[in-house]
């Protein structure tokens, strides 16, 4: 259930909505954050639901003492009007009965919502990569039907790459090809979800391995930016440089507390 | 998994799995069992009937001006050696859950020493009502839990307060711990809280999860005011050394409930020996 932070009644009528999925190493979640810690976006609402496990902290994104006291929850969602941007946040894992139930609940708050697209950031198992799939990038994309009439093949000309999909007996027959996002959570039920229901969706994942996946999180949101241009890329006469994003306060101390000075 | 430092930690892999595909064309058994495990697994709020009796016209929603909520066993130890071994509370109700860990169950009120979660009202101010949890509240329970609690009170002019504790080892600070005052308390507020807290706030990127996180997500999603005071300790069972660091919390409060100048010894005992008969290495 969506609820809003203020009491006046907001409306995200063609708002692009860009949410992580929870995924391998967390990647899709990590570049959210680097979103809506880099441009400054204020919270604007709760999705309160009981397929999340609760959590609770102070602002992750504290930038001085005076916003460092802001209680935030599981799961939240930022807006930037002037980018016409939402963004969702998700803290915690989704409760293994209950991710059917959170699917619904996404894809029927997107419905409502009138969001002109969604993007949602994801990850998969890189060691389950079929031959095709371990050369190149390890950057794909998916879209729905709807979102495919939006976009048309821009991104085919950007040189992106579509996940391919897998053949479902594998060695016996190649006859029958089926999607298969191992470790992507609820990216694959979405998907097909939004394809059903005919949601304009774009899926962007990477294939990782879990450790620090911080290096992950920025070669996706690189990715990303060169379609949606949410922060400018310096130019540069000679190189290529990349677009500097803001690591969030809450990302320190990621290998535990500082060690005893004794120990030296 | 261990660290170099010896101490345990409960760590899980963050690899998903993906969505079951069979899921979606499970048989009606299935979806029958699953059904019933999901009821069993539901989380009921038992009032007494003197209670029941005092709320005006059937429906059962409690008039409540504070809330304190004390979650885990140096928290719950706290309260009752402190505040609720006076005469003057009367326990007037409790949770029945049932998950692998907790078997509370039953409509009947827990007998003492037993896990459970219960709830004691102050006989002469009945708006002050309290909240010992020692029994263990599975993840999918926990929105339930703070849902149906604060379902079944008048969550107008109702304060929030939390009591919780922790092991220190779950603390991360750039400096090092060693040789600081262990234990310490560290504060987290919702935004309707207006309030000065009475101790650090807890700093990111520490988060709190469990019951107090989910008492607090819902008072910060329903505009309540709350806030929570989590106790820091380096003793792995009850201690009275811990339980004293909740006395500055409770100050605040100090013309609605009454703290005892000296502790209750039957109660610490009877905490203590609950982490006593763990132990049998050397007996």
């Amino acid at each position: 259930m969506f609820v809003s932070a203020e009491c006046t009644p907001l409306s995200f009528k063609d708002f692009i909505l860009i949410m992580p999925a929870v995924s391998v190493g967390n990647v899709g979640q990590l570049a959210v954050d680097l979103i809506v810690s880099t441009l400054n976006m204020c919270r604007v609402g709760y999705l309160h639901t009981d397929c999340l496990i609760p959590m609770a902290g102070n602002n992750p994104y504290a930038t001085s003492a005076e916003n460092a006291n802001d209680l935030s929850t599981s799961a939240e969602v930022y807006s930037s009007p002037d980018l016409k941007l939402a963004v969702l946040q998700i803290r915690s894992p989704i409760i293994q009965k209950k991710s059917k139930k959170f699917r619904k609940l996404l894809v029927s708050w997107m419905k409502t919502s009138g969001f002109s697209r969604t993007v949602v950031l994801s990850s998969s198992h890189a060691y389950q990569r079929d031959d095709q799939q371990l050369l190149g990038t390890p950057l794909r994309y998916l879209l729905t039907p709807s979102m495919q009439k939006e976009t048309g093949d821009h991104l085919k000309e950007m040189d992106w790459k579509e996940m391919e999909t897998v053949s479902a007996f594998p060695g016996v027959s190649d006859s029958e090809q089926r999607l298969c996002i191992p470790g992507g959570g609820v990216t694959k039920g979405l998907f097909t979800a939004s394809c059903a229901e005919d949601i304009p969706l774009a899926i962007v994942l990477i294939f990782c391995s879990e450790g620090d996946n911080i290096p992950d999180a920025f070669t996706l949101l690189n990715h990303l930016n060169t379609w949606l241009h949410l922060v400018e890329t310096p130019v540069s006469a000679e190189i290529q440089t990349q677009p500097k994003w803001r690591i969030p306060a809450s990302w320190r101390l990621l290998f535990g507390s500082g060690l005893p000075p004794a120990l030296f | 998994m261990a660290t170099f430092f010896g101490e345990v930690l409960s760590v899980y892999s963050r690899a998903v799995e993906e969505d079951d595909d069979e899921l979606d064309d499970e048989n009606e058994e299935d979806e029958q069992i699953r059904r019933e495990i999901e009821e069993k697994r539901e989380v009921y709020i038992e009032w007494y009937p003197d209670v029941t009796q005092s709320v005006s016209s059937g429906n059962c929603t409690l008039q409540c001006s504070d809330l304190i909520i004390a979650v885990g066993p140096n928290a719950s130890g706290f309260l009752s050696a402190y505040v609720l071994n006076t005469e003057s509370w009367d326990a007037v109700g409790h949770v029945s859950l049932w998950n692998e860990k907790s078997r509370c169950t039953s409509r009947q009120p827990p007998l003492p020493g037993e896990p459970a979660c219960r709830f004691y009202r102050h006989r002469d101010n009945p708006s002050v009502l309290m909240c010992q949890s020692t029994c263990y509240v599975a993840e999918d329970q926990l929105f339930q839990w703070a849902d149906k609690v604060f379902g079944s009170l008048l969550n107008r002019g109702l304060n929030v307060m939390v009591l919780s504790d922790s092991p220190v080892a779950e603390y991360k600070t750039p400096d090092n711990l060693y040789g600081s005052a262990v234990p310490f308390l560290r504060s987290l507020k919702s935004s309707a809280f207006k309030d000065q807290a009475l101790c650090p706030a807890l700093e990111q990127p520490n988060i709190l999860t469990g019951l107090p996180a989910a008492v607090l997500s819902h008072c910060q999603v329903h505009r309540i005011p709350a806030v929570l005071y989590q106790c820091y300790t380096d003793v792995i069972g009850p201690d009275t050394v811990t339980m004293e660091t909740y006395k500055p919390a409770l100050t605040s409060l100090s013309k609605l409930v009454k703290l005892e100048p000296c502790p209750s010894a039957d109660a610490l005992r009877r905490f203590a020996k609950v982490s006593e008969a763990q132990s049998n290495l050397y007996t």
